[in-house]
Formats: C-alpha cells, sequence, structure tokens
C-alpha cells in the first residue's frame, strides 16, 4: 500500500504509528459510511426500506448498524495490515479528517436535500 | 410527585447520558490536550494517564449508552404513526411537529439531523480512546496522530453538542409521553 513507509528513521518512537492510523481512518469511513448510507435512504425507497432492521426504529436501525459494521471491519483490516508498520500519517490523517468532514456535511439536511 | 416510564427514559438518555457525555468532553479535551503536549512530560504520571484512560473508558460507554437508548428505546415512541382520524396527537411527537408550520422544521431539520450526527460522537470516542489507551503518553511522539486524534474528539463534542441541543428543543415542544405512571412521592393534601 502507498500509504505505507517500509524503512522507519532511526529516531521514530518505539510504538509505531500503523495502529493509530488504522483506528483513525477506520473512524473516518465509519463516520463516512454512516452519512452515505443515511442519505442514500433519504433518497432511495427501496434502499430505504430494505434497511429497516428493527421496524419500531425504522431505516435508522439499518443504516446505523451497516455504518458500525462496516466501521469495525475496515478497523479489523487495517489494523491487522498496519499494526507494525509506520504509515504515512500526515496522508492518512488527511483522508480520515476529510472523510469526517464529509460525514458532518452529509449528515446535515440541507445538504442532504441537494441531491 | 409522578413520572411516566416514558419521560423517565427521556431523561435517563438525554440527562443521564448524552448531558454528562458533552460535560466530560471539556474535561477530556483539555486533559487530553495537556498530557500529550510536547511539554507535559514533566507533568503527567502514570496516575494520572491511568485516570484519564478510564475518564474516556467512561465517556465511550456513555456515549454508546446514549444513541442506544435514543434509537432503540425513545425513537420508536417519537416515530409512532397514530390511527388514521385521530385528532390528539400528544402521544406522536413526530406527527405533532409536522402537522403545524410552525414547529415541522423542528422534525425536518432538528431529528433529521440529530438522529445521523449523533452517532459521530461514539466511533469518535471509541477511537479517541483505543489510541490513548494504546499510546498513553508517548502520543506526544506522534504530533499529527495527536492531532487527528484531537480533531476527533473535538466533532464527537459539536456532534453530541448537535444532537443535544435539538433533543432538549424538540422535547419542549413535543415531548415523549405515555406509558405507565411511576409514583416518585405520594403527596399530603392541605
Amino acid at each position: 500500500m502507498s500509504l505505507q513507509n517500509s524503512a522507519p528513521s532511526p529516531s521514530a518512537p518505539a510504538l509505531t504509528n500503523g495502529s493509530g492510523a488504522a483506528a483513525v481512518v477506520a473512524a473516518g469511513i465509519g463516520a463516512f459510511a454512516l452519512a452515505v448510507l443515511a442519505c442514500a435512504s433519504d433518497k432511495l425507497a427501496a434502499f430505504k426500506n430494505g434497511l429497516v432492521f428493527y421496524k419500531p426504529t425504522g431505516p435508522l436501525s439499518g443504516v446505523t448498524t451497516s455504518a458500525i459494521l462496516i466501521w469495525l471491519l475496515s478497523w479489523a483490516i487495517l489494523e491487522w495490515r498496519w499494526r507494525n508498520e509506520t504509515v504515512r500519517i500526515g496522508r492518512v490523517s488527511a483522508i480520515a479528517l476529510a472523510l469526517l468532514g464529509l460525514s458532518l456535511l452529509l449528515t446535515f439536511p440541507p445538504v442532504v436535500d441537494v441531491f | 410527585m409522578e413520572i411516566t416510564a416514558r419521560a423517565l427514559w427521556t431523561l435517563l438518555h438525554g440527562l443521564g447520558f448524552g448531558a454528562l457525555y458533552l460535560l466530560a468532553c471539556s474535561g477530556a479535551l483539555v486533559e487530553l490536550y495537556r498530557s500529550t503536549a510536547s511539554s507535559a512530560s514533566s507533568e503527567s504520571t502514570p496516575a494520572r494517564e491511568r485516570f484519564l484512560k478510564t475518564y474516556l473508558l467512561t465517556m465511550t460507554v456513555l456515549a454508546w449508552a446514549a444513541v442506544l437508548t435514543g434509537a432503540y428505546v425513545i425513537y420508536p415512541w417519537y416515530r409512532a404513526a397514530p390511527l388514521p382520524g385521530t385528532t390528539d396527537l400528544s402521544l406522536f411527537p413526530q406527527h405533532l411537529l409536522m402537522s403545524t408550520s410552525a414547529t415541522s422544521r423542528w422534525h425536518s431539520l432538528g431529528m433529521e439531523w440529530k438522529e445521523h450526527v449523533a452517532w459521530l460522537a461514539p466511533i469518535s470516542i471509541t477511537m479517541v480512546t483505543f489510541v490513548f489507551i494504546r499510546y498513553g503518553r508517548s502520543l506526544k511522539d506522534h504530533p499529527q496522530l495527536r492531532s487527528a486524534v484531537l480533531t476527533f474528539a473535538v466533532a464527537s463534542f459539536v456532534a453530541a453538542g448537535i444532537a443535544g441541543f435539538f433533543g432538549a428543543m424538540i422535547n419542549k415542544y413535543a415531548p415523549v409521553q405515555g406509558g405507565h405512571t411511576i409514583q416518585l412521592r405520594t403527596g399530603v393534601e392541605k
């Protein structure tokens, strides 16, 4: 993966940044998945009906459960791959923060109404 | 002195979990910033680090408790549909809000935003807690990771703040009511 640095510098801290980077970017992915699913369930009736996992809560149950599964799965995969690696944390953080920013934006109803 | 079961759950969700989480956020942000700052080595102690880890874990539990009770206990009462012809909508908060243009935006903007943005709080704070437990004070050796973690902590605070604000306002205009009545204290007639 291009985000990895195979040769950490001699002055690098004992604990690599891979595990932290995996957690950060997975949180960004989870937040973004939630926003995209919420947006899609608002716009597509068939998708909305498919996300009713628990009837009293409606599609919110499917939106949040699916987003949490995507978050935890991506976290597990990234943790497995990056745990002992030193990654380009600047780029990883930028991606995670961009996903977080987009998710904050996409959960705002007037923005959803644009689509 | 009495309270309905639904009002008690709403109280537990909003004040017991949500408001406590919001209160805890400011302390966590300050302590996270201080204990992982590059100049923090002299004043940070293992006991202090342990305390912050416990504090963050408690916040994580509060955040998940708030969204789960909100989505699976209170929201079904909020969105319940009245039978056709029902004129008293007091037991159907969503429909009560939507019944007049003066209050409909509390649902179409407030609840629609709150029900989704609130989930960013537990996702973010779970990550923050994990990273702090994993790295502790050595997070200061990873400045870019530290910045990302602090940004997510702020986002968690903002998301919880939005959810808390709209939750309080919606409950003011269309409170979740009903359920059996719990007698807290019997009054004496004068």
